[in-house]
């Protein structure tokens, strides 16, 4: 719910590992050289300490789905601005800048495609987009998605980055925690899987809805994940907060995440599981 | 109509609290000096009427964020203690603790026997350490489940009674998973197959709001407010500064007609003049009545339909261009 402060916050590295123009970029963990053309290749992990850099949906969709296959749907659906908002600038001028800059229309691009020839539904938020908040599109949009599955009968899957609900649709932007949770449970009434990927940062709305939902919870390594943001909790208790809070060893370790998969295995864990789950006890 | 001494006063309450507390001055100064007021009197209880009603009407988003703060305004127990003819309190989520923050219980509303669960601020400073100041745990909302699912059990109706500044942020809520507790209730109660009715009574503040702000309606009392996150935590971010909190309160457009407007909510229940806190027992009533009122159509409604009914009704939240 807090993205922005933690944009200012955290994410002053981050900027870096966005990976800008050049050809050599430095780990922000480990403060190795990397060179570009070998960290695509490495999928974005460090050589040298595995941090797993963050990445926009598209590398995602190109490291998860069999060559070609994915198909995006609903690419256009953008926010209406309904409050009509406004803080130092309009809501709508923000959006505005950030399709601009970003190329997207909003924090989640929904699709389907074949992971390792298993058809899927899959929603991939973005966290370049707004600091990956949700708001009425990104909402409508997963919500569809799950709909989709259930029509399609195709397991769901769900990747988020996200700082949790944006601030600037108000109360609607509050509902989409309990639309997406509706069709996730419907969805499970009918036993369809649904597999929740957290990445680094999932916090908020988005944790407190559809993230912590799945029948299987995979997080990628040393991603923040929670409720509050840490600075809310360092304020209020008005004391540090132990080391490894929120990180998804963390949050593994209290009982919230099943496994935590290494980016360079993650289709083939999420191949695996939806084999698992594909298979049929036959009687003899 | 004699008032009490109202220990504490908004600033623009002030005028109106003013002028009563002269009244009931006059009235004691009659009675002990035996002089005639009545006519006095009148004329001041018509004016004080007419400034009641001239600043009610026009309050501000941040104005009724306040009303909805407001010490003396009545809480859940007290709702329940002047709308229940039984009330059974049941404690703890069997598996942590209980919550003081979240109570929850077996309820005789007229001819329902229903549950009743809802956000429990404290009085004082004592009592509201004993709350938490209404911001509950994980095994708030848990207990909250738990005592839903004898609802479902046993086939009860589900009275929500939302008051809260948010779900507690402390390291102990984090570990325990706030995050799947509430999820787990928007999840739930989603498709939990009895009536279920919300009241906003008071502070609508985001997740820890909704993790018990499921139902077939969502009403709220006109002086209540809801929305994503609280206006100091909006202006603290987007203003960079936490006392731009009236701005961001009007910005996220946070009172009951624009969550009415939104089609958020189903109803504005009217408070007594004054706010709730003017008359406690007259807000009772009136937030009986409408809960009657909507539990007696929902309770027509075949059950299959009635989850149909509640999906459509989350389908069709937010806004947004194609
Ligand atoms: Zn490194």
């Amino acid at each position: 719910m807090d993205w922005f402060k933690r944009k200012k916050e955290a994410l002053k590295p981050v900027e870096k590992k966005e990976l800008p123009d050049g050809l050599w970029i430095k780990c922000d963990n480990c403060g190795e050289i990397i060179y570009k053309k070998e960290l695509e290749k490495k999928l974005y992990v460090c050589p040298k300490c595995d941090f797993h850099f963050r990445i926009g949906s598209d590398i995602y969709i190109s490291i998860l789905f069999d060559k070609g296959t994915f198909t995006e749907f609903n690419q256009s659906m953008k926010a209406a601005d309904p409050l009509n908002f406004k803080d130092s600038r309009k809501y709508s001028d923000k959006y505005k800048a950030t399709v601009k800059k970003t190329g997207m229309n909003e924090a989640v691009v929904t699709g389907t495609g074949q992971i390792e020839k298993h058809k899927v539904v899959m929603a991939l938020m973005d966290f370049k987009f707004l600091g990956g908040s949700m708001g009425s599109v990104v909402g409508e949009k997963i919500s569809r998605a799950i709909d989709l599955a259930l029509e399609n009968k195709q397991p769901m899957l769900i990747l988020s980055s996200s700082g949790g609900a944006r601030m600037h649709e108000g109360i609607l932007s509050l509902m989409q925690m309990a639309k997406t949770s509706a069709k996730l449970a419907r969805l499970a009434e009918h036993k369809i899987p649904y597999i929740s990927i957290l990445t680094n940062p999932t916090t908020g709305g988005t944790t407190a809805s559809y993230a912590m939902l799945g029948d299987v919870h995979i997080a990628e390594p040393g991603a923040l994940i929670g409720f509050a943001g840490p600075r809310v909790i360092k304020q209020t208790i008005g004391q540090d907060l132990p080391p490894g809070f929120q990180r998804s060893e963390f949050v593994q370790d209290h009982g919230f995440i099943d496994i935590i998969v290494h980016r360079h295995e993650l289709k083939q864990r999420i191949a695996s599981l939806l084999d698992f789950f594909a298979h049929q006890n036959n009687v003899a | 109509m004699a008032l009490k001494t109202q220990k504490f006063v908004l600033e623009f309450e002030r005028p109106v609290v003013e002028l009563e507390e002269k009244i009931h001055e006059m009235r004691e100064y009659a009675l002990s000096s035996g002089l005639e007021l009545d006519d006095d009197i009148k004329r001041l209880e018509k004016k004080a009427g007419q400034l009641r009603k001239e600043i009610y009407s026009n309050l501000t988003r941040w104005q009724r964020v306040q009303l909805a703060r407001h010490p003396l305004r009545p809480y859940t127990l007290d709702y329940i203690g002047h709308m229940c003819s039984y009330f059974e309190e049941l404690h703890g989520d069997r598996h942590f603790a209980d919550d003081r923050a979240i109570v929850s219980g077996l309820a005789q509303l007229d001819e329902f026997s229903v549950i009743i669960i809802g956000q429990q601020k404290g009085r004082g400073t004592k009592d509201n350490l004993y709350r938490n100041f209404g911001m509950p745990n994980p095994e708030g909302y848990r207990k909250a489940l738990r005592v839903m699912d004898l609802a479902v059990k046993f086939d009860k109706p589900i009275i929500t009674l939302i008051d809260t500044p948010g779900a507690y942020p402390g390291i102990g809520a984090e570990e325990r998973g706030q995050a799947e507790a509430i999820a787990r209730n928007l999840f739930r109660m989603a498709r939990m197959p009895v009536p279920l009715i919300n009241v906003i009574i008071g502070e609508g503040a985001s997740g820890g709001a909704l993790g018990i702000g499921v139902g077939d309606r969502i009403l709220m009392l006109e002086n209540s407010w809801y929305s994503v996150i609280s206006p100091e935590g909006c202006a603290a971010i987007l203003w960079r500064d936490a006392a731009k909190a009236p701005e961001a309160a009007e910005a996220m457009k946070v009172s009951a007609p624009d969550l009415l407007e939104l089609g958020i909510v189903d109803e504005i229940i009217k408070e007594p003049e004054g706010g709730a806190h003017h008359n406690t027992e007259q807000a009772a009533q009136i937030v009986k009545e409408a809960i009657l009122r909507h539990l007696r159509e929902l309770m027509q409604i075949p059950r299959r339909e009635l989850l149909e009914q509640r999906l459509d009704k989350y389908s069709k939240m937010g806004s947004w261009k194609e």
